[in-house]
């Protein structure tokens, strides 16, 4: 899974111009950039903002399906889920250690997301409320991972890219997995496919949201497309998750929830309605439903493991220092 | 922070007759956490069948500032690349 569109980066940066201009033909040229390559302060501080967010989406979107796992309706199910939020937090593991690169601590970065400072996507700070809305994440919510992530392979920094690489093999399975819980539930009784189609409407316009603002209103936008961190707009890429996720809602049987939304041959695409960036501020701000209850979760596992992080550090110092006495016999 | 967990380097090996390969890194209190936590980590979908975890700390890096001096020596030795040297074609493939 993905944060939204990055919120509040800083793409400032003061280097000279000749600096700038040899780093950016560097990035214009598709090279790579390394850790330890000399980079502008705005690039750093994006990266590490960016793949901040995205690693505590990670780690913070295990909490809504977790949510699911005992209550899962079949051994099938509850192995597949347990097996997808394992692979979240793995990418949030990777995600990590990449951010990590860019000279910043775990312990930093996880501070800052229990403190607030940093944020992490918005979509998960709405409720799971029934087994259909496991089947709409992995459907929507890991289908617009997807097309924000198969860009981000590309990214400029190597470590992020290499990071996406690995996170995109693992994400297929995840959205197949929630479009076959819907595929069942669609083709159940009508309680069933009633509860797929109120899963939808609830989850249609926050997945529609994990894009970012319109093109016209994200400022730190363009600074990342030049550095090639983004290779497509908010826009282009919510453009390409409803065209490709219509017809799978009109293959399951379901309506998205936008009396708007239909197809305009004109552009190739499908046209959709407002969308509530009112609402989207006020989530991201701290006004949902879940997101007292999403830092609480993340505090109380941070505090709980304390002691397991202490007592493993003098374990390993105890170890050593045995193995420095054997060697000294 | 005095008590971060130390980082490691993961390097995974997919099959035998291949070379271990640098996946990543990840931290932990000591090489047999470091070891369990690369497998949970980096080999989910049998990507390995041997992993070797490093500390990070033990590994001495080029310095990429001086990377054109440094590897200055082996750019102009086109006498060590075999189209240096000229064998008429009669000899056959060589």
């Amino acid at each position: 899974m993905y944060a939204q569109g990055l919120i509040g980066a800083d793409g400032r940066t003061d280097e000279t111009p000749e600096f700038l201009a040899a780093f950016k033909a560097r990035i214009d040229a598709e090279e790579k950039i390394e850790p330890k390559d000399a980079m502008p302060e705005g690039y750093r501080r994006t990266l590490i903002r960016q793949i901040g967010q995205h690693a505590h989406s990670e780690i913070v979107g295990m909490l809504p399906e977790g949510n699911w796992i005992t209550r899962a309706p079949s051994l099938k199910r509850k192995a597949a889920l347990l097996a997808k939020v394992q692979d979240e937090g793995g990418h949030g593991l990777y995600l990590y250690a990449a951010a990590e690169t860019l000279g910043v601590s775990r312990e930093e970065m996880t501070e800052e997301l229990l403190d607030g400072r940093a944020k992490y996507s918005s979509i998960f700070n709405y409720p799971t409320l029934t087994w259909a809305d496991i089947g709409t994440i992995g459907w929507l919510v890991d289908g617009a991972a997807i097309m924000n992530q198969i860009p981000l392979c590309r990214c400029s920094f190597g470590p992020y890219a290499r990071a996406m690489i690995r996170v995109c093999k693992e994400e297929s399975f995840h959205q197949r997995q929630g479009y076959e819980i819907m595929l069942t539930l669609c083709r159940g009784t009508q309680a069933q496919k009633d509860m797929a189609q109120d899963a939808l409407n609830r989850w249609w316009w926050p997945s529609l949201m994990m894009f970012g603002p319109h093109d016209a209103d994200s400022t730190h936008s363009d600074q990342s497309m030049a550095w090639k961190i983004k290779r497509f707009s908010n826009d282009e890429l919510r453009q390409k998750f409803i065209d490709a996720t219509v017809p799978q809602a009109e293959f399951l049987g379901l309506t998205v929830p936008d009396p708007e939304c239909k197809w305009n041959e004109a552009k190739g695409g499908y046209d959709h309605g407002p969308i509530d960036w009112d609402e989207f501020w006020r989530v991201v701000k701290g006004g949902g439903v879940m997101n007292r209850e999403r830092i609480a979760a993340r505090k109380k596992a941070w505090d709980d493991g304390a002691w397991v992080r202490e007592a493993a550090l003098v374990h390993a110092e105890k170890r050593k220092a045995r193995k420095a006495a054997m060697a000294a016999e | 922070m005095i008590n971060e967990t130390p980082l490691w380097e993961v390097f995974i090996r997919q099959r035998n007759g291949l070379s271990h390969r640098h996946v990543g890194s990840l931290h932990a209190a000591d090489e047999a956490l470091a070891l369990s936590a690369a497998r949970d980590v980096y080999t989910r979908r049998g990507e390995g069948g041997s992993i070797w975890v490093v500390p990070s700390s033990a590994i001495t890096a080029s310095d990429p500032d001086h990377t054109d001096e440094f590897f200055d020596p082996a750019e102009d030795k086109i006498y060590r690349h075999p189209t240096f040297y000229d064998i008429p074609d009669d000899v056959g493939h060589m």
